[in-house]
């Protein structure tokens, strides 16, 4: 039998990973493309996020400001264009989580509100 | 003597243009671990099989600082050879002029070989090196490219289209090997990607290396876009030329027999599938237990590996083969190993070859990435193949076929032409465990001790439905056989089926979901 094959992965039921398929508990390796963070979906309204990594320019809110739908909160600076990230609904800042010339990701929570419509 | 003068004149001609871009640029090219386009065609096809066309192609650019360059063979190498004494046509890109740049005249040689692939019916090989679009000659280059994809399109299906990635395929240029139907690529020297890191740096200042980004390991094994992954161009021509022996030469014709061969004794069919059906094994031993000298030529080795597919022979003749691996997330489909398995499927219906399944499947894979991921239009993608192929069709079910794994997986209602089953499969809506639990819920519940209730319960439901007779007793499964008959049944059936005609209802072609 071809040596290779055999030692690319394990048989032993102690050293392999366990999925879980209809309440069955099988015992398999896992893929690479298995392993890798996997993409995210937000669907928290109240978080304003980053759609795109960039540098915070300016912070135009601080905490417990009252805030209207369409008000800037911040220049985030991303694709040589200084973005500014409005607020898609009116309420009070509850957090604010970025300060001013700071590197941020993708979906970074920049801002915390309370809501109110 | 004229005539002489003539011939040596043209002998001279020759010598200059077969030499490139020069020593330099050929110097670059090696110190690159690269081999030069001739050296790759050389490497490939039959000794002095190979002959040129279009050695003294110019552009005929007046822009910029092209008007005055000679480019030699625009950039490509164009031709005609043999791999085993079967005919194909091939191109190779010449990075060592103009970067193997495409211009129109670049892109009309490719475009011509195509052509005559095409009208002689002989497979196409392509060997991209190129930096791309040759900016100074703007929409030529862009029309180049275009002409290409509608060329790949209308071939394919007609005759096989091989792509070798041997350098940077970047922009538009990645379109062409992404419509033909084997991608092979070579470690560290292969590049693919639609931006590169410099532009997705200035974009979204992500950082990345071109090698993360779009190398041979990420193709062979995250993106699928590669089938075969070599760690040398010499191993991946040693891949071309093994894939050339189990395909026909165009769509009319199946692929040629070879001598028939038992496979190699030390893989005992018997002893490579563990009873218990939460066990992993590897279904390449299975494979290779049933087919011609034990070699199974897997296809998309790294990628999506809880299915494998491949080709190998049955006395003597090429078969295709999808099976679920339990070694790999319990053999599970989910949306890449689906794409796989349907593409290959699209394959083998289209050039003649008979499709072997073999069935251990839980189900589908579990998950919000999978659902958001559009598991339920990949996973339609291989009902649709497994339905629509014409070719003749053996399904064995070894072990667990369950719920719509059972039904996606080669089975009789998408027309397998042979179902068979051993003993120990288990044709079932799911395993004992989910279904027990579901089914007595309520005895479950309102036992004084609900584990050992649903232990029996389960225990009860297992020898009631984890077999394949029931399957049997309607006519889903032809017959339970032992697992040392599979190969005898599957020469059986491939040997009854040759005259194969399925009635299919007139449509200019169907809409799988892509």
């Amino acid at each position: 039998m071809n040596q290779n094959n055999n030692n690319n992965h394990k048989t032993d039921k102690n050293n392999l990973e366990k999925l879980i398929i209809d309440d069955t508990t099988y015992y398999t390796n896992y893929t690479k493309k298995f392993l890798l963070p996997q993409k995210k979906y937000f669907f928290d309204t109240s978080i304003i996020r980053s759609i795109i990594p960039g540098i915070v320019k300016k912070v135009f809110v601080k905490e417990g400001d009252k805030i209207e739908k369409g008000s800037p909160i911040i220049i985030l600076e991303a694709m040589k264009m200084q973005n500014i990230i409005k607020s898609d609904y009116s309420g009070i800042v509850k957090k604010v989580n970025v300060k001013e010339g700071e590197k941020i990701p993708k979906n970074h929570p920049i801002v915390e509100l309370f809501i109110q419509d | 003597m004229t005539i002489d003068n003539k011939t040596l004149e043209l002998i001279k001609k020759r010598e200059e243009y077969i030499h490139g871009g020069g020593e330099k640029a050929i110097e670059k090219q090696l110190s690159m671990g690269k081999l030069t386009a001739r050296e790759r065609i050389k490497a490939l096809l039959d000794k002095d099989s190979f002959q040129e066309y279009d050695l003294f192609v110019e552009h005929e650019v007046r822009d910029f600082d092209l008007g005055s360059k000679v480019l030699y063979g625009d950039g490509v190498i164009t031709g005609t050879g043999t791999i085993f004494g079967m005919p194909v046509c091939i191109y190779a890109q010449d990075f060592t002029v103009a970067g193997g740049s495409l211009g129109l005249m670049h892109a009309r040689k490719i475009v011509k070989i195509m052509d005559h692939a095409l009208k002689l019916r002989i497979p196409i090989i392509g060997i991209n090196d190129s930096g791309g679009a040759r900016i100074q000659e703007g929409v030529n280059s862009l029309a180049g490219y275009g002409e290409i994809f509608y060329r790949n399109t209308l071939a394919s299906g007609v005759i096989p289209q091989i792509s070798i990635i041997l350098g940077p395929c970047a922009g538009g240029a990645v379109y062409s090997p992404a419509l033909t139907d084997f991608v092979f690529v070579v470690d560290k020297i292969s590049k693919l990607f639609i931006t590169g890191p410099e532009v997705i740096k200035a974009v979204i200042g992500e950082e990345i290396s071109m090698e993360e980004l779009g190398g041979a390991r990420v193709h062979a094994e995250i993106t699928g876009n590669a089938h075969f992954f070599a760690k040398s161009e010499y191993e991946c021509f040693e891949q071309v030329k093994k894939l050339i022996t189990f395909i026909p030469p165009n769509n009319s014709r199946a692929p040629l027999p070879f001598k028939p061969k038992e496979p190699h004794k030390d893989y005992v069919i018997e002893d490579i599938v563990p009873e218990d059906p939460t066990l992993p094994y590897d279904v390449r031993d299975l494979i290779k237990a049933v087919v011609d000298d034990s070699d199974f030529f897997e296809i998309q080795e790294l990628w999506a590996k809880n299915v494998v597919i491949g080709f190998a022979r049955i006395n003597g003749e090429t078969i295709g083969i999808v099976a679920n691996q339990p070694m790999y997330l319990a053999g599970v489909l989910d949306v890449d190993a689906s794409d796989k398995a349907a593409r290959f499927i699209r394959f083998c219906d289209a050039f003649n070859i008979p499709i072997l399944t073999f069935v251990d499947i839980p189900g589908y894979l579990p998950g919000i990435d999978q659902e958001h991921s559009g598991v339920i239009r990949h996973g339609a993608k291989l009902l649709y193949s497994y339905s629509e192929a014409t070719v003749p069709k053996i399904t064995i079910i070894v072990r667990k076929a369950y719920g719509g794994g059972y039904i996606a997986m080669g089975s009789r209602h998408l027309r397998a032409d042979f179902v068979f089953a051993w003993p120990t499969a288990e044709i079932a809506v799911m395993g004992p465990e989910g279904a027990a639990n579901i089914i007595f819920k309520k005895e479950i519940q309102n036992s004084p001790d609900p584990e050992k209730t649903r232990q029996e319960k389960i225990k009860e439901y297992k020898e009631k439905f984890a077999n394949p007779y029931v399957a049997a007793a309607k006519g889903y499964i032809d017959a339970v056989i032992e697992p040392r008959e599979t190969r005898k049944m599957i020469i059986h059936c491939i040997e009854i089926s040759k005259q194969k005609t399925v009635p299919i209802p007139n449509k200019k072609h169907g809409i799988p979901p892509f």
